[in-house]
């Protein structure tokens, strides 16, 4: 839970009335939610509620699931990430993403995080990729504890470094939008810590949604938390506002453990 | 969706309110004590009721321990969050109020064997009173009954009132008869004491209209 920032801002992300549907499954209703740049926004809810449907709609992760259908939009700065014109792999790059699980390449620390710049083609020489390989591995607070084995294995690492690396990899692209899927669920509380204190660091530069089954993660990282329920946002809020004095009895219920 | 997953959180709860019942009622027997030690002039009852505050505070420092258990162990949120943070402000509310007793039986000390002033009518009518309240608040805070909150604010007017017109005849009388003055300023803080509790028993109900509503506002400013 942080204080707002308090100037107004026009959305880094715009969700309107979206609509997701596995073949006659709706898994979405009807979601409409405006993401603030530089903010960190916590998805919560049951399991099957929709909130990692959600989440993979805003970058088209669902795009790979056959006989899925999607209504509504989805408009990145403005621009509609749905329109046919929209180049996928440009999407995914401003907008990255990190797994439940961390699941770095089987390849070297540095590897995995100079994967993007050299598939894209971000880097003229092998002086700029060091610079964009110690600078994302820096950002995902990794550095210290990789500088001297950049070619070590990065299975090698543990868990939570793993997953740090990955939160690398997906820096050295140069994202706008963060994506986080459970990012926590796989560590130990040390690790999870870590992470949490890196969420926060990065929305200083970043803009970050995270998907979480724990409750007071979503209260200790996020600005904005939002209730998922049967595919309905039920209350997009204040983080402190929805842990203290939440609106929707299906929030308090949900939130207080009051519900089956 | 109505059933508990938090079976453990709300017994700890429970065990926490019984006990926050358990000091409203020592609390209310403080007040009634005092006024019994002032009708009477029993400074013995008087000082069982100093001696009787130390049990209250410790009562006190215990439920509040208690809280700060649940909190760090159970982490609750919402409408659980507000009210056991609530229980905290009620346990130090009401041990003012019993400070506020024992400040009566103080004053009992003090008088004496001085004859009284005058009889008592509005002080006792006080205590009826501030008791009435303290019992409707705590019921309405174990019930989230915010209406009942605010028509206890409400009454603290009354005791306003009554406070005001102890007031105005004690300086009527002490213009009068200047060498009563002294007998006259300790029933002044006996009221003034009782005065004091019903701004306690006010806090209290703005605390239970924040449990059930969410809703923080100050009564009777």
């Amino acid at each position: 839970m942080r204080p707002m920032a308090n100037k107004t801002q026009s959305p880094k992300i715009a969700v309107q009335e979206l609509d997701f549907y596995y073949g006659s499954v709706r898994a979405l209703s009807l979601v409409s939610m405006e993401i603030l740049e530089c903010q960190v926004t916590a998805l919560i809810g049951p399991s099957g509620c929709g909130k990692s449907t959600f989440l993979r709609c805003l970058n088209r992760m669902n795009d790979m699931i056959p006989n899925t259908r999607l209504e509504g939009k989805v408009l990145l700065d403005g621009e509609d990430i749905y329109h046919p014109s929209v180049d996928v792999v440009d999407l995914r790059q401003r907008i990255g993403m990190v797994f439940q699980t961390p699941n770095p390449f089987p390849q070297s620390v540095f590897d995995n995080v100079a994967f993007g710049p050299r598939v894209l083609g971000l880097t003229r020489g092998r002086e700029e990729l060091d610079a964009i390989v110690e600078r994302s591995l820096k950002r995902a607070a990794l550095w210290e504890e990789v500088k001297d084995h950049l070619n070590a294995g990065a299975m090698e690492l543990s868990l939570g470094e793993q997953q740090r690396l990955c939160i690398a990899r997906v820096l050295a692209v140069e994202p706008e939008v963060i994506l986080m899927d459970e990012p926590t669920s796989a560590l130990d509380p040390i690790a999870t810590l870590q992470i949490e204190e890196l969420v926060r660091e990065l929305s200083k530069r970043y803009t970050i949604v995270v998907v979480t089954h724990n409750m007071q993660q979503a209260a200790r990282v996020s600005d904005k938390t939002g209730l998922f329920w049967l595919g309905e946002l039920v209350e997009f809020d204040n983080t402190a506002r929805i842990f203290t004095r939440p609106k929707e009895p299906r929030t308090e219920a949900y939130i207080t453990g009051r519900v089956g | 969706m109505s059933y508990s997953l938090r079976t453990a959180y709300d017994r700890e709860f429970i065990q926490i309110q019984d006990n926050l019942l358990q000091m409203g009622s020592m609390v209310d027997q403080a007040i009634a004590l005092s006024l019994e030690s002032l009708q009477n002039r029993d400074r013995a009852l008087a000082k069982q009721v100093i001696d009787d505050d130390e049990n209250i505070n410790a009562l006190r420092f215990k439920i509040e321990d208690a809280c700060l258990a649940l909190i760090a162990t159970q982490q609750p949120a919402a409408s659980d969050l507000r009210a056991v943070v609530a229980v905290i402000t009620i346990v130090i509310n009401m041990e003012r109020m019993a400070d506020h007793a024992a400040g009566i039986a103080k004053t009992v000390i003090l008088m004496g064997d001085e004859p009284l002033l005058k009889p008592l009518i509005d002080i006792p009518h006080m205590v009826r009173l501030a008791r009435e309240m303290l019992g409707e608040v705590l019921q309405a805070f174990v019930e989230h009954d915010a209406d009942t909150a605010q028509m206890i604010a409400n009454r603290d007017d009354e005791m306003d009132r009554l406070y005001q017109a102890i007031f105005e005849e004690l300086l009527e009388i002490m213009a009068d008869k200047p060498d009563s003055a002294e007998r006259a300023t300790y029933l002044m803080w006996c009221a003034h004491n009782l005065e004091r509790i019903g701004d306690r028993v006010t806090n209290i109900a703005e605390r239970v209209i924040f449990v059930s509503t969410g809703d923080m506002r100050e009564l009777n400013v």
